[in-house]
This record gives C-alpha cells, structure tokens and sequence, in this order.
C-alpha cells in the first residue's frame, strides 16, 4: 500500500520507511513557533522543566502578533516576558513591532519553511504551511514546550480525505472562495483529526497566496493539517524565499496512497461564498443573502493579508470611495507585503478610498484590538472565524468572505457581489 | 478518579472563543481566566458553577483556535471533567496535558440534561446519572492519564516522575 503526502514527511521525521493512519509516532520537530498568546504560558512550563537550552536556537520562531503593538498593559507584559525569553535563550528568528507579521503569512515568506518539513506552531492556523507541501500543525503550549526543549513531539497519523477540484475558476473566485464552499459542504468537524490534501486542476492554478489561504483554512473544518503536493509553483515559491538555506524535500502521495474520503468537485461556476454567522461552515453564494447592511470591512489577517489579496481589492477600490457608515481596515501581513503595496501604489488608493491601513497584527480578527465590534454590529471580513463574540461583543457578527466581496462590500456598505462594483 | 457534580450542558462546535473570549487572552493566570469562562454564551455559569462540577458537550467540543487558556479556564472555574460526543483535536490534546480529564461518550452526551447531577468513575469507565438513575459504560481514561490529571497537568507529571 503506498503513502499520502503527509505520511510519508510523518513517516521520514519518525525515522520510518511506512506508516499508516491511525498509529502513533514520536517525530522529530523543524520548527516551533509560538506568539504573544501561546508563548507566555509555553515559557511558563517550559521553565518547570529545568532545561537549560533549547533544542535549537535557529528553529524556534517567535512572532509579536496578536496584541501588537501592545495594545493595553497585560498585553505588553505577556510581551516582555517574550522578549526577555528571546534574548536569554539568543532566539535567532524573533520578530518583534517593526519586522513583525503575522506569523501564518511571515514565516513562509522569510523562507523559515520548507517543503517536506514538519512545523508545531502554537497557533491553530499553523496548518498554512501545508501549502507548500510541508506538515504544519497547531499545538497548545505545553506541547510547545516539551516541542522547544526536546526538538521532537508524539503524532497521531491522521486518515487523510482527498479534495480534487476540477476547472477553471471564474474570475471573481478565489481560493478563500474554495475553501469556505469545501467547509460549507463538509461542515466543521468534516475532517476531525484529519488530513485535508487538496489536488486537482484548479488547485494547479492557484497562486502560492491563494494556496496558503486554503491551508490555513483547513483547521476550521477540524482537520490536523491542509496540505497541497508541491508542484512547479511551490518550488518556484521557495527558491525566491529560500533565505536560510534550507534543504526541500518535494514529497508526492502514492497513485494507491489510501484515504479515507475522495471528494470530486466541479467548480468552474462555483460563485463568490460567504460564511454567515455564526460558523465558517454557515456558508451561501454571496448573490443569495439578500441586503445586509456592514459597519466594518477588515481586509488582511493570516487568511488574507497576502500580496494577491490587496490587489484584488485595490482593483475594486481604485478611484472609488468606501461607503461612508462603513470603517475599511486593510492590514498587510508583513512588512514586506507593506513594503510592496506601498510602492505598487495600492496604499495610496486605499487611503484616497478613505481606509485606515494598519501596520501588521492580527488585531480584529480574534477581536484583540485595532476594530473591535460594538453590540449589534456588522463586519465583513476576509479572516477566518465568525464565532460567537469572535470580533467583539457577543452580539456583533461577522462575515467570511474574499478581499474582493470585503472590497465591494466596502464600497456599498451591504454585502454585494464584486461583479456589482467593477 | 471519581468525579460527581453537576451538569452544565452546552450543544455541539463549542469553540475555544466562547470558552474563553480571546479579548482575555492579555494573562495566563488561571483565576482570571476563569473569571469569564463561557460568558460569551452564558453569562451564569461563572456566577453559579460549584466546585466539582461537569460540562457535557455535543459533538466537536472545543473547536477552533489552539489556546490552552480555554481547558485551563474550564479547569480553573471548578470543572472536573468534560464529557462530550467528540472533541475538536488540539484542545483535546490540551486538556490531557494539563490536567483536565476529558470522556468522549455519544450515548451519555446525548442522553445527559442540564442540571442532572453525575458520578463519573474515570478508571472504572462509568458514567451514573444520579438524576435519572441511568448508567452509560464509558472508554476507562487510561491511568498514565489519570495520574496526569493528579499531578495538574503533564509537565507536573513529568518533573515529579524525574524527581522520584
């Protein structure tokens, strides 16, 4: 019997030649990443144990992203205690306000992952990796902390459920469009425990930026990991990053690589989605939600803040005004995608479209800072999760759609098709 | 381990976010946390939850972000155990590891009401409904598990085991 994708990098880092679903593992780490949430309770136990190193300076990722620039005094001390924790233990890949992103999109981005590797992070959403063909999955903090001091961790091997997208995608469809329509049909907890490979023709087609999205997705539908078999995209991708030097390993599933689930769908006129609340899995064609008014657009997070995603919503925006009851917050990821959109012109259209455009945080995507909702308000948004309170007060909402839905929908002030503003 | 209480009963994909809001997560003091445990979707279980008390979920219970505050707040606030018909995986693995035994039971999950008053035997695999007076048989929790849970959480467990 062969092997899946995700198998066969578990399989390697266990110092195995076959595994299979179901069977434990102790594996061995590339990667440990926390942040200002994760990090100071991993820092907590990690300390319990008595170690006075970790297993290596150069694969431990600590990224400031959550609460900052600290946005109130507890915030600033979970902080400094990371700060401290990094230049005690001489962490060489610490980001701090300045050179800080939003770890999902940074990361890939200085080239800290490669593909074939096998990353913990202490993030749900660690699962973006996958897209490029690594294992990358989220972990609490004392997982983090027997992961930095050890260099390894125990895995379950998870069943891995085959998504094959046929097609050419329209072009209002974007791969968040993808995602949100696969958790939309299989619910979240279609995937529990498992593994999400996303193949096919229309995956072929995406960008890396749209690639990431649907990974980091893969955790809402309660899947262990997403991943997308690196092709000659991925490998393009990785040779323009690989800053650190890193040694790649482009893993293939076996043409008899057991699954438990192969979903086949045609998607060339799938339709712009979007997730109601109160649910990334509440999701409808963004045509049929009738007239619902917003107060709040956020475009960026580690979903969306991607180079490709402030294009596609400054094409919608340029020359136009956002509508003036709605407040539009565009938040590139990294400094680096801030750096660019600066000098492609988009901030500039942005800010004459009358947007605030934030330095890098995932402030309101979990409702931390930087746009929070007032009861009975309305935002739509390009992030990942519309649960309860998610944004703000509990009786706020929120919307999941693409940069360009959040766009259009900037610009009217009701939910709208991007087709209806172009 | 014996656990008896009584039941806080919640439905299915309760998220991390309504265990506890993310607007908190500026601390990693276990009382404070507790402090606003559920109170996105219900604000009277911190006002009345009483030591030694159960949560029983529906499916997927614990879904979405990987944050340990969310069993710890749970643990913190009196819970002994969580009975569901699944859980979400990361806080599963989190709950383990800090010390908060968790039961997946379908039969118990479903049949179990608000109010009821449980006594839950982790080691011998039963569940009693002292309310109702029906029994479930559960998986027995594991005794490396249960000792994790006796000595608060697995690192705890690791570090006394060393000193021994």
């Amino acid at each position: 019997m062969g092997m899946t994708i995700t198998e066969k990098i578990l399989a390697f880092h266990a110092g195995k030649r076959y595994v299979e679903a179901g069977e434990l593992v102790t594996a061995k780490l590339d990667g440990v990443m926390f942040n200002d949430i994760s990090g100071p309770l991993a820092i907590i136990e990690y300390e319990k144990m008595n170690y006075q190193n970790v297993f290596d300076k150069e694969r431990i990722y600590i990224v400031l992203d959550h609460f900052t620039p600290n946005a109130n005094i507890k915030a600033a001390a979970q902080c400094r205690l990371l700060r401290r924790f990094a230049r005690d233990k001489q962490i060489k890949h610490f980001y701090d306000v300045g050179l800080m992103g939003i770890e999902h999109a940074l990361l890939p981005e200085q080239g800290l992952i490669a593909p074939g590797e096998l990353v913990i992070g202490g993030d749900s959403h660690t699962c973006t990796y996958g897209a490029l063909g690594a294992f990358s999955t989220g972990v609490g903090s004392t997982d983090l902390a027997a992961g930095m001091a050890l260099g390894k961790l125990w895995f379950k091997i998870p069943a891995s459920i085959k998504f094959s997208y046929q097609g050419k995608l329209s072009p209002f469809v974007t791969g968040k469009d993808l995602i949100l329509y696969t958790i939309g049909k299989i619910g979240v907890d279609g995937a529990l425990y498992k593994t999400m490979e996303f193949t096919g023709e229309a995956i072929q087609q995406l960008t890396m930026d749209s690639r990431f999205t649907m990974c980091n997705m893969a955790i809402e539908a309660g899947a262990k990991n997403g991943i997308v078999p690196p092709d000659q995209e991925t490998e393009r991708y990785f040779a323009q990053h690989n800053y650190c030097n890193r040694q790649a390993l482009f893993y293939q599933s076996d043409a008899d690589a057991k699954y438990s689930e192969i979903f086949e769908w045609e998607v060339s006129s799938l339709e712009p989605q979007i997730a109601m609340p109160h649910s990334p899995g509440n999701v409808k064609d963004v045509g049929e939600v009738g007239t619902i008014s917003i107060d709040q657009a956020i475009i960026g997070s580690c979903t969306n803040g991607r180079l490709e995603d402030l294009r596609a919503a400054a094409k919608l925006l340029q020359g136009k005004k956002v509508h003036p009851y709605v407040r539009t917050i565009i938040i590139p990821a990294t400094q680096s995608i801030y750096r660019q959109a600066i000098k492609e012109g988009l901030v500039d259209i942005f800010v004459e479209a009358g947007c605030a455009v934030s330095t890098p945080t995932c402030g309101p995507c979990f409702g931390g800072h930087m746009g929070v909702l007032a009861e009975g308000e309305r935002a739509v948004s390009t992030t990942n999760r519309n649960f309860i309170g998610r944004m703000g007060h509990p009786a706020s909402e929120v919307y999941l759609a693409s940069p360009l839905v959040a766009a259009a929908s900037a610009i009217t002030g009701k939910i709208t098709h991007p087709q209806e503003v172009r | 381990m014996i656990c008896e209480g009584k039941v806080w009963r919640y439905g299915d994909n309760i998220d991390t976010d309504v265990i506890i809001p993310a607007r908190y997560l500026n601390t990693a003091d276990p009382q404070e946390l507790a402090r606003h445990c559920m109170e996105d979707i219900d604000t009277t279980f911190v006002v009345k939850v009483q030591v030694g008390d159960i949560i029983v979920g529906g499916k997927n219970f614990g879904c979405g972000s990987s944050r340990e505050h969310a069993p710890i707040a749970i643990k913190a606030s009196g819970i002994t155990c969580v009975i569901a018909e699944n859980f979400a995986r990361i806080f599963y693995r989190n709950a383990i590891n800090i010390g908060l035994p968790v039961i997946e039971a379908g039969e118990a999950a479903r049949a179990i009401k608000h109010g009821d008053v449980l006594k839950v035997d982790l080691g011998g695999g039963l569940v009693e409904n002292k309310t109702t007076g029906q029994n479930f048989s559960i998986q027995p929790l594991p005794g490396f598990i249960q000792a994790i849970a006796q000595a608060g959480g697995l690192i705890n467990y690791v570090t006394e085991a060393e000193k021994k």
